[in-house]
């Protein structure tokens, strides 16, 4: 073993803006994901089959298909279309596959999106039948209903399968070295593994830091729980 | 074009093969860490949970690099310190089913432990009072029922292993993924429409095989959960 090529200041700047690349990957597709669910899941319980069914039909494409087939084919499919390459300088909405960062932002967006939808419109439908009743009763509308009573409600009892998302979504930004043009943390030890061929090394290092990542994560989740379960938890004697 | 269509199709039953290859060694790992984690051996509980945590904690395809580059080099360190010294080089195929074997059989052990924690353990006590041995216990008695309760998160293990094939692509191992890579970047120069085309078609053959999936799973519950009474609303 030669840890010490890991230690060398290259190598740890490189696995440094992996770092930062992964988490900027991770928290801009997991926030914009999860804005987004909100009016998704609300759609996908609606009675209107109009509105649930391209809801759950997006939901069930995104879910059913792996997320390196959905990387590949913004990176490699859309982005490379001649039409999208000759006008990306004068087509504002053509302009941000130019980036490759972009590109991985649109397709972990739209994956981590289908499954929080999923999740949240679970919780919604599991809202117990009498808190509806309640503030039915209190003369609330439906909008008031849904905003007062069971989004707050719903959101919160997501929290902990969300967790394991967010987790998954940590492990799924690894695909973004995938992507030439992009250096997260596997590909920082991707290209260590290259440049001194020494597998174990750079693998475990990556392994390491995603494990660190993860537990953090796990950490932040429980204290969050802590603050917005609080009435769910068993009683403590 | 049609040529190329084909090829993926060719390469989807290599994709069956991975996973399902993969499956019986995460079903075994399943429950050999299951047995682990739930035995009085304090050494076995704790090997048992450094897997199912360190695994689940690390990304599927970071594990499949070290295991795959890393593997390569163990094994022909060992071979070299036996006095072999001829390069061996491992089969891809094996190589991938293994790892994702290895990855999947600790999302495995925690859903076969739940099923075994959640049947009654007078059952089991049972089993045994009647003079059947530990093994036969858990074969007669523990599995059939089991497979009732582990069949829901089965399922969804099922569902994420078989979507992660896609990643021995990156190893080499020519599977659907692999070869709608390579036929995508060939016919570029016939129409730019292809890759897309390509990764669409691709995506569509897992959207089926998981639209299988779930079919023939729920037909199996259906099967082991006869007789058994659900709560009701």
């Amino acid at each position: 073993m030669q840890f010490d090529v890991i230690f060398e200041p290259a190598t740890l700047k490189l696995f440094w803006q992996g770092i930062l690349v992964s988490l900027k990957l991770l928290v801009i597709s997991v926030s914009i994901g999860a804005l987004l669910s909100i009016p998704l899941a609300v759609l996908r319980v609606s009675r209107n089959k109009w509105l649930s069914t391209p809801v759950w039909l997006y939901t069930y494409v995104m879910r059913g298909t792996p997320m390196l087939i959905q990387v590949y084919l913004i990176y490699y499919g859309v982005a490379q279309l001649d039409i999208v390459q000759a006008n990306w300088d004068t087509v504002a909405l053509f302009k941000p596959f130019k980036d490759a960062l972009f590109c991985c932002v649109l397709a972990f967006t739209l994956n981590t999106c289908a499954y929080t939808t999923e999740m949240l419109a679970g919780a919604i439908r599991d809202t117990n039948h009498g808190e509806v009743e309640a503030a039915k009763a209190m003369g609330m509308s439906k909008w008031q209903v849904m905003r007062r009573i069971v989004l707050p409600s719903a959101l919160r009892r997501t929290l902990p399968s969300y967790s394991n998302e967010v987790i998954m979504m940590l492990h799924g930004t690894s695909l973004a070295s995938t992507v030439p043009a992009l250096m997260d943390i596997t590909g920082a030890a991707r290209s260590v593994y290259s440049d001194y061929y020494l597998p174990f090394e750079a693998f475990i290092t990556a392994g390491a830091i995603y494990l660190v990542l993860t537990f953090t994560l796990v950490g932040l989740f429980k204290l969050a729980e802590r603050r917005w379960l609080a009435y769910l938890q068993p009683r403590k004697a | 074009m049609e040529e190329y269509v084909l090829n993926i199709l060719k390469g989807s039953v290599l994709t069956l093969e991975v996973a399902l290859g993969s499956l019986l060694v995460a079903v075994v790992l399943g429950l050999l860490g299951a047995t682990a984690k739930l035995s009085q051996n304090k050494l076995l509980n704790w090997l048992a949970g450094i897997y199912s945590t360190v695994i689940r904690g690390i990304p599927d395809l970071v594990l499949m690099l070290l295991i795959f580059y890393g593997g390569q080099i163990l094994l022909n360190l060992l071979l070299e310190s036996v006095g072999y010294t001829e390069y061996v080089e491992i089969n891809p195929f094996v190589a991938g089913v293994l790892t994702i074997g290895f990855i999947y059989g600790a999302y495995m052990t925690e859903t076969f432990r739940g099923a075994i924690m959640a049947i009654p353990k007078g059952q089991m006590e049972a089993g045994l009072a009647f003079g059947m041995s530990n093994t036969r216990v858990f074969f007669r008695i523990t599995v059939p029922q089991m497979i009732r309760l582990a069949l829901p998160s089965f399922t969804n293990n099922w569902l994420v292993l078989i979507k992660a094939t896609a990643l021995v692509s990156i190893l080499g191992l020519p599977d659907m993924t692999m070869l709608a890579k390579q036929a995508a970047s060939a016919a570029r120069g016939i129409t730019p429409m292809a890759p897309m085309l390509f990764f669409l078609f691709t995506g569509a053959i897992y959207l089926a095989f998981t639209t299988i999936s779930l079919v023939v799973l729920k037909q199996l519950d259906k099967k082991y959960s006869m007789g058994v009474r659900r709560g009701e609303f």
